[in-house]
Parts: C-alpha cells; structure tokens; sequence
C-alpha cells in the first residue's frame, strides 16, 4: 500500500468524524429551539414540525456531503488508478 | 465489499448492460401501476375500505401541498404523490430480501432530482410564462441573479446528495454491522433505516414542493 492509500483513508475518517461535528451542533440547537416554540405554541405544532424538517434535512446534508466524500476516496479514488 | 457507488450488471442485451437497480425501479414502477389501476377500478360514491384508504392518502398529499404551497394542489398532486410514492416503496424496498433499494444508487437519485430541476421550470413557465419565471430569479432585487442562477443547479445536486447518502448509508452500515456481527444484529437498524427511508421520501415531496412554489410569480401581481 502506497502513502497515497493510507493519506485517503486517513482523511477519509478525518472528513466524517470533522464533518459530523458541525451538523450535530446545529441540529440540537435546532431541534431545542422548535421544543421551546412548540411547548410556547402548541397550537402550530404541525408548521413548526414541518419546518423542522426541512430544516433538519437542510442541516443533515451537510454531514452527508462529507460521508459521500469519503466514499469517494475510498471507493472512487481518482489518485489511485 | 463492493462499491457503493457502482452497481453490479445483471445481464447484458447487445451493447446495453441492465444492472439490478434498473429492473428494481422497473418493478416497483409496475407493481405501483398496477396497483393503482386495481384500487381505482371499481370507484363508488361511498367508498370501500381499500378506496377510504386511497382517499386518505390523497387527502394527505392535498393537504400536504396547501400547507406547504400555498397553491391549490390539483396541478401537483400528480407529480409530488408520484414522487413521494416512488421513494417510499424504493427505500422500503429493502424489506424484500436481496433487494437493494434503487435509491441507493447515484443514477436513480440523479434522475429523480433532474425531473424536480425540470418540473421547476415546467410549473414555473405554466403559472407565470417565460417572462414571469425568468422574474423569479430577480427576486428580492437584480443583484441576486447569480446567486439565484447557481442556486437552481446547486439545490438540484444536494436533493440527489441527500437522498443517496441517506439510503445508501443505511444499508452500507447494515452491510458493515452483518458482516461483523451476525445474524439478527442488525435488525434494529434496519428499523431506523426504515424511518430514515420514510422521513427521506417525505423530505423530497416537501423540497420539491418549495421549490416548485419558488418558481412561481409572487402574489398580488399574477399576469
């Protein structure tokens, strides 16, 4: 194995453990401050989960770019044909 | 462990290969097909058990659209219900065994996210014309052009992202956690991975819901 297979797999881990951190940050936040609206309203539940959503879709993806990121260097190398 | 981004080839008929995933989405279109043509033969003013749930989910899916459109939902209810259907039974698909769910695959999600970037136009030149799309771009002033122009293809590619890193993901780690650990061991992600799949099929109707609602003209100046 060249050092160009270990440096792939080193950074492919680098890049879901790195880029998870963020997401996870922001969903929790997320999810507490649509908790508070609802507990405060629950009348609009139903928008607010709606909308929570989205949002946690919207927020999820930025996890999942760094996972296809990986998936790439480990299985789609470019570098290591 | 095979890739997750290639797609083993089942047969090959002259020069085109047809891999698993293509006679997936084939029978998941047909068995929807059929499926609806059965449920919808014998329609009747009081409606049968099997038509009361129809109803039921095409209430929803109505509903669903007023609420996130604004619109009313008799334009759309076609193509997001399709949508919405055709993930779901493809991420659920995985229940069968030695199914792969087709979404799974990058060409599917690919697909599905192009049809929603053509339907955005589609929708947006029949509500408002060519002159009236083309206004959404400019909208909240000219200076978001660009960015509105960039948007349109960026959003199409994190749609596709999202959905394949989603599907895909679940059954990789099942496939990583039977291979480690067994039989029976993976059963409760499989359960999560089905909520996943679920929530995923859900998440797509909505995006493309909003975006389709995105491209029509804004309200009080319709032409």
């Amino acid at each position: 194995m060249n050092w160009l297979a270990c440096v792939s797999i080193v950074s492919a881990a680098m890049a879901v453990s790195f880029g998870a951190i963020g997401p996870a940050l922001a969903e929790g936040r997320a999810v507490a401050a649509a908790m508070e609206a609802i507990a405060r309203q629950p009348e609009s539940a139903s928008t607010i989960s709606r909308t929570l959503f989205v949002g946690l879709a919207m927020i999820e993806t930025m996890a999942i770019y760094c996972l296809v990121i990986a998936l790439l260097l480990l299985f789609a190398n470019p570098l290591l044909k | 462990m095979n890739s997750p981004l290639s797609s083993p080839p089942v047969w090959q008929i002259g020069p085109v290969t047809i891999t698993g995933d293509v006679v997936a989405t084939w029978v998941i279109m047909a068995v929807l097909v059929a499926a609806s043509l059965l449920a919808t033969r014998h329609l009747a003013l009081v409606p049968t058990r099997t038509q009361a749930v129809l109803e039921l989910i095409v209430g929803t899916v109505d509903q669903q659209i007023r609420d996130t459109m604004q619109l009313p939902p008799g334009r759309y209810r076609a193509f997001i219900g399709t949508l919405f259907g055709f993930i779901f039974v493809a991420n659920w698909s995985s229940l069968i065994p030695g199914v792969r769910p087709p979404t799974a695959h990058l060409e599917t999600d690919a697909a599905l996210a192009l049809l929603v970037f053509l339907a955005v136009i589609w929708f947006g030149v029949q509500a408002g014309g060519i002159r009236g799309y083309l206004a959404t771009f400019a909208t909240p002033n000219l200076v978001m052009v660009p960015l509105n122009v960039i948007e349109s293809v960026t959003r199409t590619f994190s749609l596709l992202v999202r959905l394949f890193g989603n599907v895909m993901s679940g059954v990789f780690v099942v496939g990583i956690v039977l291979s480690l650990a067994g039989l029976l061991v993976p059963i409760p992600l499989m359960a999560l991975d089905l909520l996943t799949g679920a929530v995923q099929a859900y998440i797509f109707a909505i995006l493309a819901m909003v975006f389709i609602a995105g491209a029509m003209p804004p309200k009080g100046n319709k032409q």
